[in-house]
């Protein structure tokens, strides 16, 4: 039995953290808590509620040290899918369990995906009101310009990987499939990944492999 | 059949969407406007722009939506669980292998070399928002809350939360 404050100074193994803990009544309640919190408090989407994560997971309960929750993000970034999810399911399996995982998830999502129903439901009931016409035709550009922060945010990102050259390229060359060919997203990232992990030919040598 | 197309169509933004949730969106608007046409671009604007006023994560509130939309709250869970579970399960399963590759090139040059390619869906999205408030409210209404949206979100920082709620006053009152 260890107490959530005395976790910190733990020296858990990576990815071992808890396994074997037998006060899980409790850490469910703990688990069901930090992510509801994060599920209400996280604007802009899972991205950006990893902050809210960090602090629950690190520094609230100590469930995870520092580096341990840095591997958990980098690793959870080169997978696919939202990340919010991924976080929640994986620290709730590691915290608790199986239960724990779904414990976590449902906390993440539920609440907002109840308020979204319920929003939409209402408002489409209103959809010819002057009043709902306005709000939703003032909210769409707003969002228009955070999607484009989040493209151009993207575009930075490509160039620091690639350089700009490569990245531009690349950008164009979506553009081109995408738009003027038609060609279906998910198959060009499927190349894509594909050319990642078994060619790369004229991009850089073979050196850096493991194994 | 139904809920086997609400699978498909979120299961496949799913386990392509790199970047997160936001970054899966315009993968969403794909399979759900142009290939089951279950909504008009205009609609799931809509419902896009609204999902960002509400918190938590975007993916799982428009998968949650559109679900229940097609087909009730089993419509909504299908949705959902395509949404997050595969990518879950991989984590949960990959990630011991994924600490021992941490340093694998390839693995490091997946998630680069798909950037470009998320980044023109996002832009091409942005600029569907763009075109359809320019159709709803005209040049002038545009411009003028792009202005602002900048001056608030990107010069001043305001909370998105805010910057919505304020969208949405002040076109409730003006527009």
């Amino acid at each position: 039995m260890v107490a959530p404050e005395e976790a910190k100074t733990l020296p858990a193994p990576k990815g071992e953290t808890y396994k074997k803990k037998k006060v899980r009544g409790k850490h469910h309640l703990s688990l069901f808590a930090a992510f509801f919190r994060v599920g209400i408090f996280g604007y802009g989407g899972g991205p950006s509620s990893i902050p809210l994560v960090h602090k629950e997971v690190v520094d609230h309960y100590g469930w995870f040290t520092e580096d341990e929750f840095g591997d958990l993000l980098a690793l959870g970034n080169t997978l696919p899918g939202p990340i919010a999810t991924k976080l929640a399911g994986y620290i709730g399996y590691k915290v608790a369990g199986l239960f724990g995982l779904l414990n976590a998830v449902v906390a993440t999502i539920f609440p907002s995906v109840v308020a979204m129903i319920a929003l939409l439901t209402t408002l489409s009931a209103y959809k010819d009101e002057p009043w709902v016409q306005g709000m939703t035709n003032a909210v769409i550009p707003v969002v228009g310009f955070m999607l484009a922060q989040l493209t151009w945010q993207f575009v930075k990102k490509s160039s620091e990987g690639l350089g700009w050259m490569r990245a531009l390229l690349l950008i164009g060359l979506s553009v081109v499939l995408m738009e003027v060919l038609h060609v279906h997203p998910g198959l060009l990232i499927g190349l894509l990944l594909l050319y990642a992990v078994f060619g790369r030919w004229g991009l850089q040598q073979k050196k850096g492999d493991t194994e | 059949m139904i809920y086997w197309h609400i699978f498909l169509a979120f299961f496949i933004p799913g386990i392509l969407g790199y970047g997160g949730g936001p970054a899966s969106i315009p993968l969403v608007e794909n399979e759900v406007v142009d290939r089951y046409s279950w909504m008009s671009t205009e609609e799931f604007s809509e419902v896009l722009a609204l999902g960002n006023a509400l918190p938590g994560p975007i993916a799982t509130k428009m998968a949650g939506y559109i679900g229940f939309d097609q087909g009730g709250w089993l419509g909504a869970a299908v949705g959902i669980f395509a949404t997050a579970a595969p990518s879950l399960l991989l984590m949960v399963l990959m990630l011991k292998l994924l600490l021992k590759y941490r340093e694998s090139e390839n693995v490091k040059w997946m998630t680069i070399l798909v950037r470009p390619t998320i980044a023109v869906l996002l832009g091409i999205m942005a600029y569907q928002f763009f075109f359809s408030s320019y159709e709803n409210t005209g040049a002038v209404q545009t411009i003028l809350l792009l202005g602002a949206s900048y001056l608030f979100l990107e010069r001043w920082r305001i909370h998105p939360a805010f910057v919505i709620v304020g969208a949405l006053t002040y076109g409730g009152l003006f527009l």
